[in-house]
């Protein structure tokens, strides 16, 4: 491959490459992302290449991996394109019928599409499946169509023009300029405008005049996933915006801070790396502009600090992820001390489009305040798992009910938790609330990088606090005081609750106890880590107070405050459950006759509730 | 010295040189190696520490800080459960005590023969079949407690 020098050249391989691809031909792209990974979708994209090959069909049908397309719950999900035919849940014995069918007859298989559970209507074509049709996929979207690990495939959607328009048709403070237009704010969480960090990285006194730029892809939030899909999925548009960014800075040396639990992230990244270079586009004069810019990416350890900016740096410096006072901002003295522009992957992500279709368009998506959209990771007990891009002041209850299908098994929705372990839960009475950074931060919670948990009748709100207070526990860096000991005796006192040992005035102790972390941690992980706290208090208090007074746990989840029984009436004594007992408390007294369980062996572990078919266990 | 010190040198010498020896590569370096090693030997983190020309207290501290980071031997088989909030809320708990009982140890520990290590995760991205188990990088969705004798199986 020759270096591209000039974006004529560039616009030249673009041609090329299209010019090549028939539109008309039937392409069958195969997400690869986390979720249909773990359901074996390698196994039904080598049986489409089998087929394919073995009916001689090589110059006629196009087989794609591609990255996550987002429809989590429905994997593996396989796309016909460019009729875009959805098929979903596919197995390896469906591909035989897929090919013969489908591609070569045009004959749609009913039993493979997606039902519409509200309507019973059978759904043909991805966008009208109502997962997809409420969404606004800006960032997401090319996920879906192209090859992760071809910069082919990103060139034939019109990868790399920004950059070109960016180096050739713009100087660096246009590019900032125009990124402070559009109002594009931290994807991260903290929602910090990007424009406004960049101008004061690039204004920042530098001796040497080295800048670095850094894409922060460690994602730690438990149940958020949507940064390693944009990095697994579409590498080179997180690449092409940081490009542009070191462009605007006046930076030429990135970094990208990948967890070390994204394997294929990795993988993709260093991939993309070595095609961008191959391609001029990354490395030494780009092309042919005179502008240098090369990246390096460093793994992550486990730590959830070190999506802190200044813990993140530390750990690219090869000390431990622990954060600093920012009294100077890492924009003016970041990595090894120098003016530093980080950025999440989502936030990078948008840079490109911003720059290809102007402030202007982005701005007509979204609030006044947060412009564009949002990716979340809508988990936990809702029908519709999976990664959602949507403009920003969609309402809750949208997200929830019309793109996640409402709650899993009709159950009664509870609460909604955002923002990760920062975030806050938030109750049903604020299910019309439209998503965006200023509203979330009002109710409590916050946007944060984007994870959404669906949370119903079964989740005790006190555990879901404990929860996250041991989560940030043990993910504190012990650096500062509040955060280090405050955590700790704020999950003590959610254990003494949750065990049967509350007792009057813990509530208001968690409180004072929260204020004072806010208040002086030294970083945002502490200051922000009472909020799934004091969300829990504000909304369901009750529910503490239930704990507390009453010694009980209204949703049956505080081990030391329930018990299991059986409901004799609905148990036919099949044994399945005596079987399951792991501590030999239960006994079987014959066919037909219920089971007795015997409260001083149960050890509380749900096994036999777990295996009960009959619904005749049940917690109290 | 003996033969398995001079292997040890080739082979933490290799990873350093894949990493010009970029003092603030050392994370990845200690990755590196662990994957290599399956844990972190002392001889290697005292050559990573003469290699980069990095006090070995430095070397020590980042092996302790990061939980991906192992400083004692772990088992043949590396079983993750996800206690990601999606997981969490979904049973991750009990599925864990399952495997604690199983195996009789507890989250972090490795089985006296060497077979098993246990470990927790926060969050694989694998939301939509949570809870979910990854034993040697195999996925296991859905889990119950039923389940987690069968998953053991495989690998015994």
């Amino acid at each position: 491959m020759k270096r591209l020098s000039s974006p004529i050249e560039l616009e030249a391989i673009r041609e090329t490459i299209t010019s090549q691809r028939d539109p008309n031909k039937p392409c069958i792209t195969i997400c690869s992302g986390t979720g249909c990974h773990a359901y074996g979708c390698e196994k039904v994209a080598s049986a489409f290449r089998e087929e394919v090959k073995q009916r001689g069909l090589d110059s006629k049908v196009d087989v794609r991996t591609t990255g996550c397309h987002g429809f989590c719950e429905r994997g593996p999900l396989v796309v016909i394109r460019p009729r875009n035919i959805f098929y979903q849940r596919v197995r390896v014995d469906d591909i035989p019928e897929i090919v013969s069918q489908t591609i070569l007859k045009d004959n749609i298989i009913d039993r493979l599409l997606y039902t519409d559970p509200n309507t019973g209507e059978k759904i043909i074509y991805e966008p009208d499946v109502p997962f997809y049709k409420r969404q606004k996929r800006f960032v997401f979207g090319n996920n879906g169509y192209i090859d992760p690990t071809l910069i082919e495939d990103y060139l034939a959607v019109g990868g790399y023009s920004a950059l070109s328009k960016a180096l050739f048709e713009m100087s660096p403070e246009a590019v900032i300029d125009e990124v402070k237009k559009s109002g594009l704010r931290g994807r991260g969480g903290g929602g910090f405008p990007t424009g406004i960090k960049w101008e004061s990285c690039r204004n920042a006194a530098s001796s040497d005049g080295v800048r670095y730029v850094i894409c922060n892809a460690d994602e730690g939030d438990p149940g958020a996933y949507m940064d390693r899909s944009v990095v697994e999925g579409n590498p080179h548009s997180v690449m092409e915006g940081m490009i542009i960014g070191a462009y605007a800075i006046g930076g030429h040396e990135g970094y990208i801070y990948v967890r070390h639990e994204y394997p294929l992230a990795v993988k993709n990244v260093q991939l993309a790396i070595k095609q961008a270079e191959e391609y001029g586009l990354l490395g030494n004069n780009i092309l042919g502009s005179g502008f240098d810019f090369s990246i390096k990416i460093n793994r992550g350890g486990g730590a959830f600090v070190c999506g802190e900016s200044s813990a993140l740096m530390a750990s690219l410096e090869g000390k431990p992820g622990e954060p600093r006072a920012k009294y100077i901002h890492t924009t003016e003295r970041g990595l090894w001390d120098k003016p530093t522009a980080l950025n999440n992957v989502e936030t990078w992500a948008n840079v490109p489009l911003i720059i290809n279709q102007g402030a202007d368009w982005f701005t007509q998506t979204g609030t006044e305040n947060s412009k564009g959209t949002k990716i979340f990771s809508l988990v936990g007990k809702v029908n519709n798992t999976g990664l959602v891009e949507v403009p920003m002041g969609i309402t809750l209850r949208e997200i929830i009910y019309d793109i996640g299908g409402g709650i899993l098994d009709g159950k009664k929705f509870k609460g909604v938790q955002t923002g990760g372990p920062s975030g806050g839960v938030i109750p049903e009475s604020l299910l019309d609330l439209p998503v965006d950074f200023d509203e979330l931060t009002e109710a409590g919670s916050m946007m944060g990088s984007g994870g959404m948990i669906v949370m119903d009748e079964g989740n005790c709100m006190v555990d879901i606090a404990k929860y996250f207070i041991g989560f940030l526990e043990g993910e504190s860096c012990g650096k500062c005081v509040p955060c280090r000991e405050g955590l700790k005796r704020m999950r003590e006192i959610l254990t003494d609750i949750t065990e049967g040992r509350g007792k009057d005035g813990d509530i208001e102790l968690l409180e004072r106890l929260s204020t004072v972390l806010i208040d002086s941690s030294l970083c945002a992980l502490g200051a922000t880590a009472p909020n799934p706290v004091l969300t829990t208090i504000r909304y369901f208090r009750d529910e503490y107070e239930a704990h507390i007074k009453e010694k009980r746990c209204p949703a049956g989840i505080c081990k030391e405050l329930i018990t299991y029984q059986i409901i004799e009436e609905k148990c036919p004594g099949c044994g399945l459950c005596v079987k399951a007992c792991p501590s030999g408390a239960i006994t079987a007294r014959g066919k037909k006759e219920p089971v007795v369980l015997d409260q001083e062996k149960c050890i509380k572990c749900g096994a036999c509730y777990d295996v009960c078919k009959l619904g005749a266990i049940k917690v109290e | 010295m003996q033969p398995e010190a001079k292997q040890l040198e080739k082979r933490v010498v290799s990873v350093l040189d894949n990493y010009q020896r970029d003092k603030g590569m050392l994370v990845s370096i200690l990755q590196d190696i662990q994957a290599e090693y399956n844990y972190l030997p002392r001889e290697t983190l005292e050559q990573v520490s003469q290699g980069l020309d990095v006090p070995l207290s430095r070397v020590y501290s980042a092996a302790t800080f990061f939980k991906a980071l192992s400083l004692t031997p772990r088992g043949r088989h590396l079983i993750n459960v996800c206690l990601g909030t999606a997981c969490h809320v979904r049973g991750a708990v009990r599925v864990l005590e399952a495997m604690e009982r199983d195996l009789d140890i507890k989250a972090g520990e490795t089985t006296k023969d060497l077979e098993f290590t246990l470990e927790t995760v926060n969050c694989v991205g694998a939301c939509a079949l949570g809870p979910v188990v990854i034993v040697d990088g195999e996925y296991f969705g859905q889990m119950k407690t039923e389940k987690v004798k069968g998953v053991l199986e495989n690998y015994t």
